[in-house]
């Protein structure tokens, strides 16, 4: 009988004794039908129920019926004790299924592999040595001219693909006035072929898309923009969209589940390298280098070989430069290329939250633990109560392996019942937490499939669920012995000492977990109240592109003409706004001596700029619109502690950039490129930057950004109208991008936010499970000891000596557990201190409120079983019993 | 009589040989068969006969399927599979084996 067949038998078992006695009636018919005495016949055959046995044996899988029989029981035994049913699988289910949303959010950033040809031979080349800033660093941005060299060294052995970040840009494929943005990516165009991706439509680039600068001016969608943009209309092909200043034709769609090679970005659209102006730059790093090596090739040569041709390249480029000192260029070019397996490709994004991740993972994992804890300690109550019947299942001759079987099926089902709750949970999490990791404009995207990956590990999560909550309760529960329970002595510390270690082990968890968010919150409300130095309330951001440079006047008359429009404040021009991501920097020289050691940044601006951003002036004067750069400057206060010990140096004269500049006033601090890092020395240039030598017209600019500081609360009411103005007045300029400072800020935050955010809800979680199981266990030991209670109190014991009697133990294991807690919490900040800003791990404080927070849940947790201790009537109890 | 302790240990073997030669039997005409061609010196107990047909059955030896029959109702019957042939070769082997012992010992005793 095929095991199929016996397995469909568990499920039939009626039929199958159906069949049993139409067979045995066969063999009487034909007995009768030879002439046989009917009852005799009978009779020589027996009783029925005998072969009906036999015949199970052997028809069915006896252990899957043994299992169906406990799914049953299990099912009853979990509908009786409804209540606490429902909330250990609802407890189990918060945690199981936030599991798997951290794991969905991990595996799709960090883990799972691009969908191109050989992800696993993929690799990211980056150079760590010490930078201009003195600093040890790792970068992996390149230069596309030291790119080409080492793609050319690589030979066969390998190929280099590049691609810049996928950044979002203003595009419009009509007229101005319809922008829209889209994630634009330049690739160089061997990637296509490399990573095997066939075009769903039209062609791809190729290697002869990259020859000359601006000489291929054509564009690749990505399936999945077309899709949603185009909603799949061949008739794209051809189609013209403008960028910045080129305008570039749409020739292909690449194929479906290639959405570039960043994630967290889905690329729209993909550009030839060769359009970039960074195309042909060699101080520009624009761009990360992917190299895909062939099978078999021996990387550590090719490493070595690649390293030696970038210095080659980089000691070329920096032969000119002279403003820097010598021995800082000599150790910058002393660096060593790293080759960095990269089958999940690069992005920002992996490096700013795989830190942050890991660190929600162990949370969440430890809110598992906690689950898994107080499951157990109920199991194990559980097991306790049934110890007559489990005691009687033994006597009638049950197995103690069949006894585990018994309870594990049970977990099994807990587990299972779990584990769909949060799926749901699960599957509305991981999106919910995505769509809050940008700014809500231009949320991230990461492809979140609920494939294979995240059924196996939701599969391997269940069984480590009931490992861990299941084993030790049915092992205990099975241990029973006969003798004892049935008489009804069992000795009434059984399973408490578990009970309690697993309460130690609790609290130890929910204070690590307790610990580690408070310190990111705190990081968290530092950050955010950091203060700025400047007002970013009402401030609009114009950042525009001309269409050929543009002289100084165009823009201060533009400028101009915006503060004209009703509803504006003040209007000025700079470079690019702070916090906006853009450095620009230099050694810096005083006294006409040689370029020190320290980098001071840069940035450009009018005159105005300080008033509309609301700096104060410390000392001297603001920039006058016949200042030119080089010439004069303003610089901030830490520039002056820096450069000048503090005096007063309005005045005084430095070098930077090979020039000289006069300080002419003496502006407060403010961040310049992000919130973290300590104020860096700042010189604010004006605007109108002379060619090289001053007396000459002034330069041409091509790209300025208009600060607009508006009346109205919502500076965005203005955009459409501001950019509408500044095409309208002059057709060479077009914004290329609108946002407000305020983003630009929150933007700085937003990792911060989110962190403190979901460390925040699982600490919620683990403090509510804390609670749920220290009740639970205290209110079982006391209904355990109410005779011993009652004793007590018949004998006069007072109320004090009661409440510390049941109250002793579950402390002491608070304690430990808080100790433990604490070790294990200073261990793991230790790990995770780059994500804090201005605290530390060791402050008191930071212990202290985690401490304070685990001892009012206790007490809270403890209060109403010790109530229950102290109304114990003695006479009642010991009258049952 | 002492036909039930002349079966004892062989039932398994006469099943075997009796489905090896007339494939396709239900319950009750194996019994019949087994008593018919040893001239009603055997008779399989019919207490005993189904408990063995379905541990052979379980054992893999003989599967079972179910037929109709001419008068509308359903019978079911045995056939020997290829391990059931294997196990009647080692054991009609056991069985000669057993016997020309048996017989020396009564020879020469």
């Amino acid at each position: 009988m095929s095991l199929l067949s016996r397995l469909a038998n568990v499920f039939r078992a009626d039929r199958l004794n159906r069949e049993i006695d139409e067979e045995l009636q066969a063999h009487l018919d034909e007995a009768i039908a030879s002439g046989r005495d009917p009852e005799e016949a009978r009779r020589a055959l027996g009783s029925s129920l005998r072969y009906r046995e036999a015949g199970h044996r052997v028809r069915v899988a006896g252990w899957l019926e043994s299992l169906v029989a406990d799914l049953h029981f299990g099912w009853r035994q979990l509908r009786r004790n409804k209540v606490t049913s429902i909330a250990a699988a609802l407890s189990l289910a918060l945690a199981m299924g936030s599991c798997v949303g951290a794991f969905r959010l991990i595996d799709a950033l960090l883990w799972r592999p691009l969908p191109v040809a050989h992800a696993d031979h993929l690799y990211s080349l980056s150079r760590s040595g010490f930078g201009f800033n003195g600093a040890f660093q790792t970068f992996d941005g390149w230069a596309y001219p030291d790119f080409k060299l080492m793609r050319d060294a690589a030979g066969d052995r390998a190929q280099l693909i590049a691609v810049s970040l996928a950044l979002r840009h203003d595009i419009t494929y009509g007229s101005d006035q319809e922008t829209e943005k889209a994630h634009a990516q330049y690739v160089s165009g061997s990637m296509f072929n490399t990573f095997g991706i066939k075009p769903a439509l039209g062609r791809l680039f190729t290697e002869a898309d990259d020859n000359a600068p601006h000489s291929a001016p054509y564009a690749v969608l990505s399936y999945d923009y077309w899709a949603n943009r185009f909603g799949k209309d061949p008739s794209v092909l051809g189609r013209t969209f403008r960028m910045g200043k080129d305008t570039f034709q749409i020739i292909g769609v690449a194929d479906k589940p290639f959405t570039g090679t960043s994630p967290g970005v889905v690329t729209a659209i993909f550009l030839p390298v060769c359009m970039s102006d960074g195309f042909t730059e060699p101080n520009a790093t624009w761009l990360n280098t992917l190299l895909l090596a062939r099978p078999g090739v021996a990387l550590e040569p090719l490493r070595q070989e690649l390293e030696a041709v970038s210095r080659a390249f980089e000691t070329n480029r920096l032969k000119g430069v002279r403003n820097a000192p010598r021995k800082l260029l000599d150790r910058f070019l002393n660096q060593h290329l790293n080759l960095e397996p990269a089958s999940s490709g690069v992005s920002r994004m992996q490096s700013e939250y795989r830190k942050a991740l890991q660190m929600i993972g162990i949370l969440v994992a430890m809110v598992l633990l906690i689950a898994c804890a107080n499951v157990a300690n109920l199991m194990t109550a559980q097991g306790a109560a049934r110890a007559q019947e489990l005691a009687l299942r033994v006597s009638i001759g049950a197995g103690r392996s069949r006894l585990v079987q018994l309870i594990l099926v049970q977990s099994g089902l807990l587990a299972f019942a779990a584990a769909i709750l949060g799926a749901f949970f699960a599957a509305w999490a991981a999106p919910f937490v995505v769509a809050r990791i940008n700014p809500p404009d231009d949320p991230a995207r990461l492809v979140l499939a609920a494939d294979a990956r995240v059924f196996c590990f939701g599969l391997a999560l269940i069984v480590g669920v009931i490992l861990l909550f299941g084993v030790l309760p049915a092992l205990r529960a099975s241990a029973v012995r006969p003798a004892m329970a049935l008489k009804g002595s069992g000795s009434p510390h059984a399973g408490r000492r578990m009970m309690f270690g697993m309460i130690a082990m609790q609290v130890a968890f929910c204070f690590l977990v307790l610990f580690v968010s408070s310190l990111f919150v705190a990081s968290f409300q530092r950050l955010a109240n950091r203060p700025l130095g400047f007002s970013p309330d009402r401030l609009l951001l114009l950042e525009t592109v001309a269409q050929n440079p543009q002289p100084p006047v165009v823009w201060d008359q533009m400028a101009e003409r915006l503060s004209d429009t009703g509803g504006v404040d003040k209007v000025a021009l700079c470079g690019w706004s702070l916090l906006t991501g853009g450095a620009w920097n230099s050694y810096v020289s005083l006294n006409g001596g040689p370029p020190g050691s320290i980098l001071a940044f840069g940035l450009t601006v009018s005159p105005g700029w300080l008033d509309v951003m609301k700096i104060p002036l410390l000392a001297g004067r603001d920039l006058r619109s016949n200042d030119t750069s080089p010439g004069q400057a303003l610089v901030n206060q830490t520039f002056v502690n820096t450069f000048f010990n503090g005096e007063n140096p309005v005045g005084k004269s430095y070098g930077m950039w090979g020039h000289t500049y006069q300080i002419v006033g003496v502006v407060a601090d403010a961040p310049y490129r992000d919130l973290r890092e300590s104020i860096l020395p700042v010189a604010y240039v004006p605007f109108h930057e002379t060619a090289d030598t001053p007396g000459l017209p002034l330069q041409a600019e091509e790209q300025a950004t208009f600060v607009v500081r508006t009346l109205g609360q919502d500076p965005l009411a203005l955009a459409g109208t501001l950019r509408r103005k500044i095409t309208d007045a002059h057709a060479g300029l077009r914004v290329s991008n609108i946002s407000t400072e305020d983003e630009a800020v929150r933007d700085k935050t937003i990792r911060e936010r989110l962190v403190a955010m979901l460390a925040l809800f699982f600490t919620g979680v683990a403090l509510l499970l804390a609670a749920i199981g220290l009740y639970g266990v205290l209110n079982y030991s006391v209904l355990q000891r109410r005779r011993e209670i009652a004793i007590r109190m018949a004998v006069g014991s007072p109320r004090s000596a009661i409440a510390r009697l049941v109250s002793r133990d579950i402390f002491a294991m608070v304690v430990l557990g808080a100790g433990a807690g604490v070790l294990l919490g200073l261990q793991l900040a230790r790990y995770v201190e780059p994500l804090f800003y201005k605290v530390r791990s060791t402050d008191p404080s930071m212990l202290g409120l985690p401490a304070g927070a685990i001892i009012a849940t206790a007490v809270v947790a403890v209060l109403p079983a010790v109530l229950r201790a102290l109304h114990t009537d003695p006479t009642e109890i010991l009258r049952t019993e | 009589m002492a036909r039930t302790d002349a079966l004892q240990g062989s039932l398994d073997l006469l099943v075997l040989k009796i489905l090896s030669r007339r494939p396709r039997l239900h319950g009750y005409a194996i019994m019949a068969a087994i008593a018919d061609t040893s001239g009603e010196v055997l008779r399989a107990e019919e207490g005993s006969l189904y408990p063995a047909l379905y541990r052979m059955e379980e054992a893999g030896w003989i599967r079972a399927e179910w037929v109709k029959k001419d008068t509308g109702r359903r019978a079911r019957i045995y056939e020997l599979t290829a391990a059931g042939k294997k196990q009647l070769s080692a054991e009609e082997s056991r069985w000669q084996a057993v016997s020309v012992a048996i017989n020396r010992v009564l020879r020469e005793a």
